[in-house]
């Protein structure tokens, strides 16, 4: 059995008061200052404890972050002056995709580290689109991992990068043909990506790279952010290079094990290029998820390249021209994948897929489209305390300035230290890690190589709803009343 | 069967070996009311400084929001829990138009807007507590049928819910003697020469564990299930000694850690059940942290307290259908009167899982669909692992009934039923009848704020053991309060079956022609009219 592969989390507490879901409670007249006062029995003690907070101890708001809504003391006050409503502060955070919810959930495993866990069954909506409309199998009775989750048997993460050959070569006395495989293997099937918006801080991309390290996975770095990197960091430091930038970074091309360029005429002297600094090196191609991947990767394929990063929007969205909105990465990449089986490509290719990427379960259900892996990008940041504005979405350069800075970012991420963030970004992908173990466990997998592709062993909406409800007749909603 | 013959019934097939004398609860629809100081309700009363007490609120409402009683020179706080809202203020008759100072404002309250989620509503916790309080069906301004999830139960209708299908379902069918119409169920279709076990309801409680809720609220469900007839469930982790006085209505159940399972367990009851899963963690076994393994569950479990305690999946002696067969054997050799039932989730061969079940020797197939779940889980597992429990109903249902099998076994379905219609949804679309857990809770005081495992546990004393939290709720109320909820389910369902013209809950069993499924986008007249 292979050493277990474990990361290390850290608790690590925010910086800044955490912006709560519930919380503002007003009060009514007429307090009566009784001694029994529902604020001395909150079971979590928040009113106590958030008072430090409280800006204007007179205000009739008290905000109140940590409450969970139990409504204890708005049903237990003595003469009922409690009201507690959901923070709208909290409601405008992020966007349609970057719920306020999905933020709040990735602030607290990078604090911790540890999985969500909660009681009460699910409480969020049927189904939605995109990764939303696909559930995972489990394994009834007989299954391989028997205690994965619990740790008496090993479910492995890691995944291989690069060409594999189908088969080997042999001369007639018995010396192999075939040249030597150029696998990577890293441990997590996640490579942590530049964030698609922002203008990218040097220390950023540090803490990708220290996190990177002690993942033992790969961060993507821009050629001018790769050079800080420690020598001992350099294996896991993918740099995104163009043709200018060879000539500043063979240093850190003859020691990294991958690089990225980005797709277009010159790609294929590019990658030539860089493999003859260093014949070792992986060369992905950084290319846009868009109608027109399948036929590209295939083409490229033929022209030997073997790795392929598809880079979808913020939303999972495919990248249109003019700016639309194509389909979501669980039908594109199901597509590039259905289009490398047939052409019995598959096996020779390596597919990353990035952007959307927001929740361990997207890790997974990616991987179950046909991803070998993801790239991480927006879920970094978030995990920094970012909430996703949604003034800094434009890619324009005014707005780039801007993000992250003391004057407009709530959490100031241009400032943030960089050990601080690495420990964030391994808590996050901790309980990522962990997650994924959940979903292969119960799903009788013993690695998560085996998830690629494995369609076999998701439900997904559109099929299952037409198996259990396409005998029912159907009507419009607008025929029942409200 | 009327209800005192099936009494009598269960009278008849007391199995000899539990001997513990058997407390009888009276079905008695009594009000419970919120057990809090303040009741929550969907819409707030303000009574500004200007109020001069003239008491013309007082005459106008008929719902008795305010109050003055006699001798009393103010009008006490509105009881603002039975304000209808809007409805209501937009009359002449309304308190807010009648007040001649204008010092009565109307507004949704915000406190009840917390309590929602998708799933459940701000309205379906309400009107659950409105039924639960009152043992009738809620008032129309509360949502008592559906959630808000948009998907599964909540895009299904009865065809007499909608418009255009009414000369099907004529409202007068409604009228017909409401008092012939039977709700009960077998749950015994093998014909092994084994008792018959009968419920008056086609509902009973899910299995929650010595621990994970506070003795009252197992004890309560307890007694609800003597006053209805039906049963609840031990969950994983023994069975208590104060549950021995209703052993005729106790599942008790069989899970992967075998924790607090001995031969007298089994022998003491009439339904023993094999957990292989949970809706709500599919999949991944169970967990009760170190701190929760207190002596007293430690001693019920027959483990060290302090130590944490794992539940594995699945059954290490079970590998195969063979296996699982075995051990149904073990549990009918050990009690000679007892049913099966086996519990697994719902994986895509669940249609699969469930022949197997039945050709091992199962009487009850109780399928826990990935949306339900009481305790904690994690939140990826509720989400994303095994399909709802919407879908595998028909999936089983039919492939039972192509196997020639379906009049042989019954069909539990469990995870996700909230209301009176999920459950006559479910067994629409094939399922015999229905298990709960989270509806019993938010009868109780629930409010869906997911906290059951966090520091002390359930801030509302629901799902705690912590002595202090535990005793915020009396064993009786918790008892009336699950009585009233099941009467209101039944009256509910018992209205559904005359609108539908059937006799008998069990008619409505696979009849998925009476359901519709809502669709966003056009469709053609021939669909409709399918």
């Amino acid at each position: 059995m292979p050493d277990r592969y474990h990361i290390h989390t850290v608790p690590m507490p925010p910086l800044f008061q955490r912006v709560g879901k519930f919380g503002n409670v007003d009060w009514r007249e007429d307090c009566s200052r009784c001694s029994n006062c529902v604020k001395l029995r909150c079971l979590y003690d928040v009113y106590r404890q958030e008072s430090a907070y409280n800006r204007d101890p007179m205000t009739p708001l008290e905000p109140l972050d940590g409450c969970k809504a139990c409504l204890s003391c708005v049903q237990g006050c003595t003469k009922g002056l409690l009201n507690v409503s959901v923070n709208p502060e909290f409601l405008d955070m992020g966007d349609d995709y970057w719920k306020p919810d999905i933020l709040l959930t990735t602030w607290n495993q990078a604090d911790t580290g540890r999985i969500p866990v909660s009681g009460a069954g699910y409480r969020g909506r049927f189904h939605g689109p995109g990764f939303d409309s696909i559930w995972t199998d489990m394994s009834e009775i007989v299954r391989p991992t028997r205690d994965g989750i619990h740790g008496r048997e090993y479910i492995s993460t890691s995944v291989d990068i690069g060409p594999k050959p189908l088969r080997l070569k042999f001369t007639a006395d018995g010396k192999m043909l075939t040249p030597p495989s150029r696998l990577l293997e890293i441990q997590i099937p996640v490579i942590l990506d530049m964030p698609a918006w922002q203008a990218q801080g040097a220390h950023l991309a540090g803490a990708r790279i220290a996190a990177a390290k002690q993942l033992k996975t790969l961060a993507v770095a821009g050629a001018g952010d790769a050079v800080q990197a420690l020598p001992k960091q350099l294996p896991f430091v993918m740099p995104l290079l163009a043709t200018d930038d060879i000539g500043n970074s063979r240093d850190i091309l003859e020691s990294a094990r991958m690089a990225e360029v980005r797709d277009g005429p010159d790609v294929l002297d590019l990658a030539a290029t860089l493999n003859s600094i260093n014949p070792r090196l992986l060369v992905a191609v950084r290319m846009p998820l868009s109608p027109a991947a399948a036929d590209r990767v295939v083409e490229l394929n033929r022209a030997g390249l073997k790795v392929f990063h598809l880079c979808a929007d913020l939303h999972g969205r495919e990248i249109l021209d003019g700016g639309k909105r194509g389909r979501h990465i669980k039908d594109s990449l199901r597509e590039v994948h259905g289009r490398l089986v047939k052409e019995g490509l598959r096996d020779e290719i390596t597919l990353i897929v990035s952007g959307g990427i927001a929740l361990a379960e997207h890790m997974a259900k990616a991987i179950i489209c046909g991803a070998d892996l993801v790239a991480v990008d927006t879920a970094l940041l978030v995990a920094l305390g970012c909430r996703v504005c949604r003034d800094a979405h434009p890619t324009g350069a005014e707005s780039q300035d801007k993000c992250g800075s003391a004057e407009s970012c709530p959490a100031e991420t241009d400032a943030v230290d960089r050990g601080y963030a690495a420990q964030r970004i391994v808590n996050l992908m901790g309980a990522w890690h962990s997650q994924l173990i959940e979903v292969l466990g119960a799903m009788g997998i013993r690695e998560v190589r085996r998830l690629r592709g494995e369609v076999g062993r998701a439900i997904f909406m559109e099929d299952i709803e037409k198996e259990a409800f396409g005998d029912l007749c159907r009507v419009p909603r607008s025929q029942v009343r409200a | 069967m009327t209800t005192s013959e099936a009494v009598q019934a269960v009278e008849a097939v007391r199995p000899a070996t539990s001997g513990w004398p058997q407390e009888k609860v009276a079905r008695e629809i009594r009000p419970a009311p919120d057990r809090y100081r303040n009741a929550i309700g969907k819409y707030q009363v303000d009574r500004s400084a200007a109020c001069a007490s003239c008491g013309r609120c007082v005459e106008a409402c008929v719902y008795g929001v305010h109050t003055k009683p006699a001798g009393y020179a103010f009008t006490l706080r509105p009881l603002d829990h039975l304000c209808i809202g809007p409805e209501c203020a937009e009359t002449a008759a309304s308190c807010v138009s009648q007040c001649p100072r204008q010092a009565l404002t109307v507004r949704p309250n915000p406190s009840a807007e917390c309590m929602g989620d998708a799933r459940w509503s701000s309205d379906l916790i309400l009107s659950t507590w409105h039924q639960a309080s009152t043992g009738r069906p809620a008032p129309p301004h509360l949502e008592s049928r559906l959630g808000a999830s948009g998907g599964g139960f909540d895009n299904l209708r009865f065809k007499f819910e909608v418009a255009g299908f009414e000369d099907q379902f004529p409202i007068a069918a409604a009228g017909a003697a409401t008092a012939d119409i039977d709700t009960g169920l077998d749950l015994n279709h093998r014909g092994d020469g084994r008792p018959q076990v009968h419920i008056d309801i086609p509902v009973y409680g899910g299995g929650m564990s010595f621990g994970s809720v506070s003795i009252h609220t197992i004890l309560g469900k307890a007694r609800a299930a003597v006053a209805w007839n039906s049963f609840s469930c031990t969950g994983e982790g023994g069975y208590p000694d104060r549950l021995k006085p209703y052993d005729d209505h106790m599942i008790t159940q069989v899970a992967t850690g075998l924790f607090g399972v001995r031969e007298d367990t089994i022998q003491r009851v009439r339904i023993v059940e094999f957990k292989y899963a949970q809706g709500a963690k599919p999949g991944l076994g169970g967990h009760l942290l170190g701190d929760k393994n207190t002596p007293a569950v430690a001693r019920m479990r027959e483990a060290v307290a302090g130590n944490a305690l794992f539940s594995p999946f699945p059954f290490h002696s079970v590998y195969s259908v063979e296996d699982h067969k075995k051990h149904v054997d073990w549990i009918k050799e050990v009690n000679r009167n007892c049913l099966v039932s086996v519990k697994v989730s719902t994986p895509t061969d669940v249609d699969m899982v469930a022949v197997g079940s039945y050709y091992a020797g199962a009487h009850i197939i109780h399928l826990d669909g990935s949306y339900g779940g009481t305790g904690a889980a994690p939140d990826i597992a509720k989400k994303n692992i095994a399909m709802p429990i919407e879908y595998a109903i028909p999936k089983v249902h039919k492939f039972l009934s192509a196997e020639g099998i379906r009049d042989k076994v019954t069909l539990i379905v469990s995870g996700g039923i909230r209301t009176a219609y999920d459950a006559l949804k479910a067994i629409a679309l094939g399922a015999d009848g229905v298990v709960v857990g989270t509806v019993e809770m938010v009868a109780l005081g629930c409010v869906r704020c997911a906290c059951c495992e966090s520091g002390r546990g359930c801030p509302r004393g629901i799902a705690s053991t912590d002595p202090e939290l535990s005793m915020l709720m009396s064993l009786e109320w918790a008892t009336q309060r699950l009585i009233n909820l099941n009467n209101a389910w039944r009256e509910q369902m018992v209205d559904a079956l005359a609108r539908l013209g059937m006799k008998s809950i069990r008619e409505l069993r696979g009849r998925s022609d009476v359901l519709c499924c809502l669709a966003d986008e056009p469709v053609s007249a021939g669909e409709v009219s399918q």
